[in-house]
């Protein structure tokens, strides 16, 4: 099996503009490894091959590299990798109960995939987010502060392909193989939805304002002493 | 120094409307950092950051200008910069909210300091888990492209730049700088032997700068308010604004930028105390690396040099919170899970030496465990710590090591109770029955237990 001539034409082009990006080519094998994953869904066989043809690599070598970080996917990935937090912090502030609690109602265990193959549940490390603990990420988009309900209720929606909104990120998920394409640095124009910070993020600011705290303001020139206090 | 108790620099545009967008960046006095850098002597721009005092903020607190300054004299071939975004320690989360809200600051501080070290193609290295995060730092790239603040002649200085944003793909060895490097190169992102240090010996082999984000961001305002400025918040050696990130069981968690040498008394007063009815049992001063503190350290000024005393790190001052009900074994069992899924598999004893530490910490939690476990985790400790290849393996001990200090009786407590005597349940920040519970509730009613 390999890709036909219009996939294996148009994987080339985006090759081609990963490889400008860098000054050595083989920098280019993890943004092209996120690229065949956004064309099959999961690191193929077929895309390993044309890594290593295009970078001129050895097949092994490219290999090595995909099985070494953990978003690269040897088998065929659901449309959304939904990750719960089981690191410490969101694992006792209650991410462990959301965990179990989806393994239970999608009755898949972590890093599989419900039959119908809407859904990749997994367990996943700390995410910076743990101002906003418990967390979970689908297709690495921010959902913050969960309960088992509102866990639950987010992948009924994924189940039943309707969208869903993370609570910092753009407006909906997109799909495991849109997400891959911009991984592999294609944007998908979404930059501007969203919030730009969440409650958590704006809790020390808001607490500045209300009491009037700033850093001690600037002297007028650069580098001369520092005794001036900011007038507000 | 008569700075507040909170000092917004980085996060203080923040809330505004749409505040990754370069248009508000530049309404709200952005790039004026850059046009005053663009205006100095390279070498004076390194001498303001030294002079400055900033201590990188990833973790290590290796000051940024003096780093900077290792880097040989230029040759006429390429050096470059790399900023590291693999922001991954547990409990750390200030570089992704900072990128998310701010990305325009970060890259502003990318140009600033890669003019200061004759750098024209600068990298930042984003993990691959955060999907908005990239979008919007690929979309500041682009729009500094536009404006003339990256590319050929930058302002009209002459200066030309190039900035590639690079997303990861899960593994938390990345954050080592030179695992970071390799992985840029297209590898398995395995630590190198050091030295040669990035500086000498970098990315493909050339003169390298691996710097934060928070560092990195912290520079614009290092060259537009003056070094004294910086220099005049913090400590004599620890100076300047950094932030806090308070999460756990804290009333309000988030983000508080405040001088380095807040403690965390002062801190969780702001945060409105450890949440309502409970009582600080442990914390983390700088993620799961950092040895364990308990209440009794609620007053050290949180700068390099006092929690360093206290046997501790700053790290990256991911403040961990966690009250009376929490297990500290469990606690403990499960970052121990994460070192060892972490573990690049380069070095023996961190490889060999996680996988076991998990087991042994497995098993006490379980309830079957023996007190010669706690020696055995000791003595596996000791042949990681200073015997790893690099920094993450020691790291992997340190929250054994404290939390051995600190609550050996409640590992014993697991060992001669065979179990854990915490319901997760009461942890948690919602209600529900644990499992645990429910199974032992369902056995007692069909009358089943034994003694």
């Amino acid at each position: 099996m390999s890709y036909d001539a219009t996939t294996h034409a148009s994987l080339t082009a985006d090759a081609a503009a990963i490889i400008a990006r860098y000054p050595r080519r083989r920098s280019a094998l993890i943004p092209m490894l996120h690229l065949v994953q956004s064309v099959d869904g999961y690191v193929s066989p077929d895309g390993i091959a044309f890594c290593a043809e295009t970078l001129d690599l050895a097949t092994t070598e490219v290999s090595a590299v995909a099985t070494f970080y953990t978003q690269f996917k040897r088998h065929p990935n659901g449309t959304y990798t939904v990750g719960v937090c089981t690191n410490t912090l969101c694992a006792i502030m209650g991410g462990d109960e959301v965990f179990d609690s989806l393994a239970d109602h999608l009755d898949v265990g972590p890093d599989e995939t419900t039959e119908d193959g809407a859904i990749t549940l997994e367990r996943i490390e700390c995410n910076a987010a743990c101002d906003y603990a418990p967390v979970m990420m689908v297709n690495w988009e921010f959902f913050d502060n969960q309960t088992p309900e509102s866990a639950r209720a987010v992948v009924e929606r994924l189940r039943g392909g309707k969208q869903v909104a993370p609570s910092r990120g753009a407006n909906s998920v997109c799909t495991f193989k849109q997400m891959s394409r911009v991984l592999a640095g294609f944007t998908d124009g979404r930059a501007d939805e969203g919030i730009g910070a969440g409650p958590a993020t704006l809790a020390g600011l808001d607490l500045a304002k209300d009491n009037g705290w700033a850093a001690e303001a600037a002297p007028t020139a650069p580098a001369a002493p520092n005794k001036a206090k900011e007038t507000r | 120094m008569s700075a507040d108790i909170l000092t917004p620099v980085l996060s203080a545009r923040w809330d505004t409307k749409r505040s990754w967008t370069l248009a508000t960046y530049e309404a709200n006095g952005g790039y004026a950092g850059l046009r005053t850098a663009l205006g100095m002597d390279q070498a004076a721009v390194i001498e303001a950051v030294k002079a400055s005092g900033l201590r990188g903020r990833g973790g290590a607190g290796f000051p940024t200008g003096m780093k900077w300054g290792f880097l040989p004299a230029p040759d006429g071939g390429p050096r470059y910069l790399v900023v590291n975004a693999d922001e991954s320690e547990p409990g750390t989360c200030k570089d992704i909210p900072l990128m998310l809200a701010s990305p325009q600051l970060l890259l502003e501080g990318v140009i600033i300091s890669s003019y200061a070290i004759d750098c024209h193609h600068a990298f930042i290295y984003v993990r691959g888990e955060v999907l908005h995060v990239y979008r919007r730092v690929l979309r500041a790239v682009e729009e500094a492209y536009q404006r003339g603040y990256l590319g050929r002649n930058i302002l009209g200085s002459g200066y030309d730049l190039d900035v590639t944003v690079h997303a990861g793909a899960g593994a938390y060895i990345c954050g080592e700088e030179t695992a970071l490097l390799d992985s840029l190169e297209g590898l398995r992102g395995q630590p190198r032997l050091k030295p040669p240090f990035p500086a000498v010996e970098g990315l493909y082999s050339r003169p390298t700068a691996v710097n934060n984000v928070e560092s990195i961001a912290s520079v614009p305002g290092i060259i537009t308010h003056g070094a004294a400025w910086f220099a005049g918040m913090g400590t004599p050696k620890s100076t300047g604004h950094a932030l806090f990130s308070l999460s756990g069981h804290v009333t309000r968690p988030g983000q508080y930028e405040a001088p380095l040498g807040v403690t965390l008394r002062e801190l969780l007063e702001l945060a409105g105390g450890v949440r309502e009815g409970h009582e600080l049992k442990f914390w983390t001063p700088g993620g799961s690396s950092t040895p364990l503190l308990t209440a009794e350290h609620l007053d050290i000024a949180l700068d390099y040099e006092s929690v360093g005393a206290a046997g501790s790190m700053l790290g990256t001052r991911a403040l961990q919170i966690f009250d009376e009900t929490t297990c500290v074994v469990r606690a403990i069992a499960r970052w121990t899970e994460f070192y060892e899924h972490e573990s690049c598999g380069k070095c023996t004893p961190c490889r060999e030496g996680t996988f076991w530490l998990r087991r042994i910490l497995d098993r006490i939690e379980g309830g079957t465990g023996t007190m010669d476990d706690l020696d055995v985790l000791l003595g596996t400790c000791d042949n990681i710590l200073g015997r790893a290849f690099c920094a993450l393996g020691d790291g992997a001990t340190s929250p054994i090591l404290s939390g051995l200090q600190f609550f050996r009786a409640e590992f014993e407590k697991h060992i001669t109770g065979h179990g854990c005597p915490f319901d997760p349940a009461a942890a948690a920040l919602f209600e529900y029955t644990s499992r645990s519970r429910e199974n032992e509730v369902a056995l007692s009613g069909a009358g089943t237990v034994g003694a």
